[in-house]
């Protein structure tokens, strides 16, 4: 979903609600014809011993899912009245980006710096880059949440949470 | 009356100065939740559920229904003074909220829309109070097949209510179901849609969905909208102010009691607060007789919409406590909270844990009470919360919301899957795909399937089950009469072929 979105996005400037549309119903599709075809596996029929097998629910969920998305797919491409606004600019996209793309270093960071380091860095780069903020209230803002969240989960909730080289060269 | 004395008994065990600074700690948390954008009251309930396994369950529960009433309450506080609506159910506020702000009444629409909330939900208390016993009394003869019509009726009830295509509002639902069908099947013991990767073995937790669908998707939203919060007018309120408005209210009352009926019809048949609020509005403006002035500053159209909302709010915790059906995202997080408690809600909570069920609704009533009270003497400090730039707000959300996924099961891989489930929140809500009924599929799905399961075992195979004595009979039909609604209304339009609803335009997707 994400992939195709970003590129759709880079190749025009922008993309139509119904254009976005039409790749998620289609993408629905594929979950629901997924979700088909793994609860066929395992058994979607009425077996005397046990009664609905394992797949059997399932089986009906994904057929709903793959039904109601081929109705959307069909609306969304071939409807008279389909809603051709723009779903995102690219200025707008490139903001979502600016968050997006940050969260997703962080989760990396938080399995290898650890939580507390990779926030302090996430809220700090933030703030530097995006809200142009000076150091020292960057420092007191990034390092502060991190240190009340320490002190709360590491020392009043006793919650471990993930930790990296910093807290081990520490003690914790 | 036995209910009132099981009630007495109830404000003695809350009663306590411990669980009254709680009471105090979750309002005040719950309106900033409510006032800050990213955070609502679901995933601000769902980041703080971790930290609240260690405590009583009766302290516990007494919180985190108090941070649910604030941020019901933190919801209006935004809409009047910014135009920014922090919660969906809150739009109709706005309608008549800023104009008032605008011309300077601000101190005057924070109080109508405070004392109209507390109304709406003391209403919606009243009725759990005395509905909740009846229905899990009643609910104690529930087989199989009537819980599942019951599931039937409260999904169903997400087409007739909700807006927008029907055929999404099912496509949402199912994914939910997909999504809780993910892992080891309870039945059987066998391996479902895991495709051989170990780390969906363990399923997908409705938390962490709940936390990256409106906690992420959020931040996402309003990044894209830009930063910008543009500050109408100073929220004051003093004394004066509040005794004037309160003097006033009393003339609309009428619009207050139909507000909050229609609030807890729509709160107990899951349809939510925020088309209650908007059918309120929508009601008040065509019987009022200043009907045609509003949208332009009427304390009566302020009235409509938040006595509704927290009518609706509220009374979503009655399925929930009865029957272990919540009518909300916010109240399946909180079922999630009793299950983690080893509480099973339900009918028999009534008959094992009467203590715990009594304290929660005398917490329901305290809290709304301190919450009042608290809105009112706060909103300048809340008001200042939003002043804080977004881009100091939006890395610290995003934190508080990758600590609540990770303590959830002290996994990392949550982290990734809401970071997953917030860009799937953003796209589905600009593509209006309705994110509640997704939820409460998540939680509900394994129970859902396994009543179905049984009922199909004891039925051996006939569906016709479920139309087997009046009762499952008559929930099974009025269920499809709900997921037919579209095709039905339709249907009437054409007859009637009456006015057009502007208001339903206006009504976000929930």
């Amino acid at each position: 979903m994400e992939h195709g979105e970003g590129t759709q996005a880079k190749a025009e400037k922008s993309c139509s609600v119904c254009v976005v549309d039409a790749v998620t119903a289609a993408i629905l599709m594929l979950i629901g014809a997924l979700v088909m075809y793994d609860a066929h596996r395992v058994g979607s029929a009425w077996s005397p011993e046990v009664g609905p097998q394992a797949g059997y629910f399932p089986f009906y969920i994904g057929l709903l899912i793959f039904v109601c998305s081929v109705v959307t797919f069909y609306q969304s491409t071939f409807s008279k009245n389909r809603d051709r606004s723009v779903f995102v600019d690219w200025s707008q996209f490139k903001r979502v980006l600016q968050v997006l793309v940050p969260s997703i270093v962080y989760a990396v960071g938080v399995s290898t710096l650890g939580i507390y380091v990779s926030s302090t860095l996430f809220i700090g780069g933030f703030m530097l880059l995006l809200g142009k903020y000076r150091i020292l209230p960057t420092l007191l803002v990034s390092v502060g949440v991190s240190a009340v969240m320490f002190w709360m989960f590491e020392v009043q909730f006793l919650i471990p949470l993930p930790k990296g080289p910093l807290e081990a060269w520490l003690g914790y | 009356m036995e209910e009132i004395a099981a009630l007495f008994h109830g404000f003695a065990v809350v009663l306590s100065p411990e669980n009254f600074m709680l009471m105090l700690l979750g309002v005040v948390l719950g309106v900033i939740i409510g006032v800050l954008p990213g955070l609502g009251g679901a995933n601000g309930i769902a980041i703080l559920l971790p930290l609240t396994f260690s405590m009583d369950p009766t302290s516990a529960i007494i919180m985190l229904s108090c941070i649910y009433w604030g941020a019901l309450f933190g919801g209006a506080i935004t809409s009047i003074l910014f135009n920014i609506p922090g919660e969906p159910w809150s739009v109709a506020t706005t309608f008549d909220g800023y104009p008032l702000a605008q011309q300077g009444r601000a101190g005057e629409a924070l109080t109508a829309a405070f004392t109209s909330s507390f109304f709406g939900a003391f209403v919606a208390v009243v009725i759990i109070t005395f509905l909740a016993p009846l229905v899990a009394d009643f609910a104690l003869e529930f087989g199989p097949p009537e819980f599942f019509s019951v599931y039937l009726l409260t999904f169903c009830s997400f087409v007739a209510m909700g807006k927008g295509s029907p055929f999404k509002i099912i496509a949402s639902m199912m994914l939910g179901f997909a999504l809780a069908a993910v892992g080891i099947d309870t039945v059987t013991g066998q391996l479902r849609l895991t495709f051989g990767i170990t780390e969906l073995l363990k399923g997908f937790d409705f938390l962490v969905a709940v936390i990256g669908l409106f906690g992420i998707g959020e931040i996402l939203l309003t990044m894209e909208e830009g930063l910008e919060f543009r500050a109408a007018a100073q929220g004051k309120i003093n004394l004066k102010v509040v005794l004037e408005t309160w003097a006033k209210l009393p003339r609309y009352w009428i619009t207050a009691i139909r507000g909050s009926l229609i609030g807890c019809w729509l709160g107990i048949t899951p349809g939510g607060a925020t088309p209650a609020s908007f059918m309120s509005y929508g009601v008040a403006k065509r019987m009022s007789k200043d009907g045609d002035k509003f949208g332009t500053g009427q304390i009566e159209g302020i009235v409509a919409p938040e006595t509704a909302a927290h009518a609706a709010g509220t009374s979503a915790l009655l399925p929930m406590i009865s029957l272990g059906i919540p009518g909300s995202p916010t109240a399946a997080v909180l079922l999630g909270g009793l299950l983690i408690w080893g509480l099973q809600p339900g009918p028999l909570l009534f008959v094992e844990k009467a203590d715990f069920v009594w304290g929660l609704i005398a917490a329901m009533y305290l809290g709304n009470i301190a919450g009042l009270i608290v809105v009112l003497t706060c909103v300048p400090l809340f008001a200042a919360i939003l002043r804080i730039p977004f881009a100091v707000i939006a890395p610290v959300i995003i934190v508080i919301c990758a600590v609540g996924a990770y303590t959830v099961a002290n996994a990392q891989v949550d982290i990734w899957y809401m970071i997953a489930f917030g860009f799937i929140g953003y796209v589905f809500k600009k593509l209006e795909y309705p994110l509640a009924p997704l939820v409460l599929a998540i939680v509900l799905g394994d129970r859902a399937e396994d009543s179905f399961r049984q009922s199909m075992l004891v039925a051996q195979g006939d569906l016709t089950v479920l139309w087997s004595n009046w009762l499952v009979g008559s929930i099974t039909t009025l269920a499809l009469v709900m997921l037919f609604w579209p095709l039905i209304s339709k249907g009437l339009k054409r007859i009637r072929s009456g006015r057009i609803d502007t208001l339903q335009e206006q009504r976000p997707v929930e």
